[in-house]
């Protein structure tokens, strides 16, 4: 489904993104470690479509990313981690993507409401997302992406925000999406999170993806002694 | 040094003011008028410009903007020096007939607030751009569409700058006089005499009353705007 080959991503004269070579398959879920400016962000948006300024190929699907940017969004869309909200209520923010893909008002107020449930936020619905605090914004922006019903959900983060509880109820939601098909590329510190959510591992490094395998393999022994320092180091 | 003049000037003034004296109401809703016509103008020009400015990318954007940021603190007695020149009727655009007209005189502030509602636009839209950009395009949105929210995601400070364009405006004297020329005849379909241009031949004049209740109206107005705006701006973004 999703297939990067030998992408580069420079920023001036910094390397942000080495030689990337990643294959995605259809309902997979896959988890990308790493530290903090290694370059999950960067590897996400261009997943996303959302980056289409890189050297190297990008196909979704069979369709080139650099040549239909436009057509390959409307079937990823991405959650950051620090949320932004749009004007206007949490039931506005969460009915966009809805809105502009066409769906009748009808439709739009019982799939939000039944989303909003699942996240335990269905009494802001009426709620101004600008006013809300951080943890509601980021499950709010999980809304807003779990009311699609497209092939790839992209989080970078999705719970760095919340609390113990909250985050149970954001990664019961991914695993739904899981369970229904579809394919999850997230990133996380918490390599808990990861073991409980993916089926395979990314580490990246430096910009450079430094292994990729089953989740268990890559917990249990990884193949590379930069995973296993990062590993230890973390857990 | 007595204080006995201003305080007289003061108490006079709030009684032209609560009588309704026809000739400051009619100088007041010919200011409101002018500088109305002025910044509506300028909002039809300005905010695409802006909008195009601040969501494109190309080689020498800074120079354009920078050079309606320096407009923006034009001196407005040289502003009407050119306006003059070029309107007056010997000058390149004397057959228009716009010299000593209200017309001239919107013509002249609206090209004075044009560089406001374009740099405050500009501004406006780049500092959300970004963000609203990814957001909108993540959840599915076309080019035309990210390029709609991004309007609407920016409107309170595009109708920021159409406040600051009128207070701006409504505020200025040297194009108001030079190409108005400050006329006022009781009855006469030809006035050109505003708020601004009043307070300085009132106080030429020595009446002071009447300036100073001009001055308190003119202030009025441009807090009021200002309250009213804010108020607006407020309740759009947390809505």
């Amino acid at each position: 489904m999703i297939s990067l080959k030998r992408v580069f991503k420079t920023f001036g004269d910094k390397v942000a993104l080495k030689d990337i070579n990643l294959q995605v398959k259809e309902g997979e879920a896959l988890g990308v470690l790493g530290y903090s400016g290694a370059g999950k962000t960067t590897l996400l948006k261009i997943i996303s479509a959302l980056d289409v300024d890189f050297q190297g190929t990008y196909l979704f699907k069979g369709i080139d990313v650099k040549e239909h940017p436009g057509k390959v969004r409307k079937s990823i869309t991405m959650v950051f981690q620090n949320p932004v909200m749009f004007k206007g209520t949490v039931f506005e923010n969460v009915a966009y993507g809805l809105k502009i893909r066409g769906y009748p008002r009808r439709y739009m107020e019982e799939r939000i409401d039944e989303v909003l449930e699942s996240l335990g936020i269905l009494e802001l619905k009426d709620k101004s997302a600008k006013r809300l605090s951080g943890g509601e914004k980021q499950r709010v922006a999980v809304a807003r992406a779990l009311v699609l019903d497209i092939d790839v959900y992209v989080f970078d983060e999705p719970t760095s925000n919340l609390d113990v509880e909250n985050i149970k109820v954001v990664e019961r939601a991914i695993k739904g999406l899981i369970e229904r098909g579809k394919t999850v590329i997230f990133t996380t510190h918490d390599l808990l999170q990861a073991r409980r959510l993916s089926d395979r591992i990314l580490y990246i490094e430096k910009g450079e993806i430094v292994e990729v395998g089953k989740t268990e393999e890559i917990f249990k022994n990884p193949g590379d002694e930069r995973t296993w320092r990062f590993l230890r180091a973390v857990l | 040094m007595t204080w006995d003049y201003i305080v007289e000037g003061f108490l006079e003034a709030l009684k032209l003011i609560i009588s309704g004296d026809p000739d400051l109401y009619d100088i007041l809703f010919r200011s409101i008028t002018v500088s109305g016509l002025a910044t509506f103008y300028a909002g039809l020009i300005g905010i695409p410009i802006g909008v195009v400015l601040g969501l494109s990318n190309f080689k020498g954007k800074e120079i354009v903007k920078s050079i309606f940021n320096g407009l923006m603190g034009i001196p407005t007695v040289v502003l009407g020096l050119i306006l003059y020149l070029f309107l007056a009727p010997a000058g390149p655009l004397g057959f228009l007939n716009l010299i000593y007209t209200t017309t001239g005189i919107s013509l002249g502030q609206m090209i004075l607030v044009l560089p406001i509602v374009v740099s405050i636009t500009v501004n406006s839209i780049e500092s959300i751009e970004k963000d609203i950009r990814y957001l909108a395009l993540t959840l599915g949105a076309d080019e035309i569409q990210m390029m709609k929210k991004i309007i609407e995601e920016a409107s309170p400070g595009i109708l920021l700058s159409l406040m600051t364009a009128f207070n701006r405006a409504i505020a200025e004297l040297g194009v108001a006089l030079m190409i108005g020329g400050n006329i006022f005849i009781k009855g006469g379909e030809m006035n050109t005499r505003v708020l601004t241009t009043a307070i300085q031949m009132y106080v030429s004049r020595g009446e002071i009353s009447m300036a100073i209740a001009l001055g308190i109206v003119l202030l009025s107005l441009v807090y009021s705007i200002s309250m009213v705006v804010n108020c607006v701006q407020r309740r759009w973004i947390e809505a």
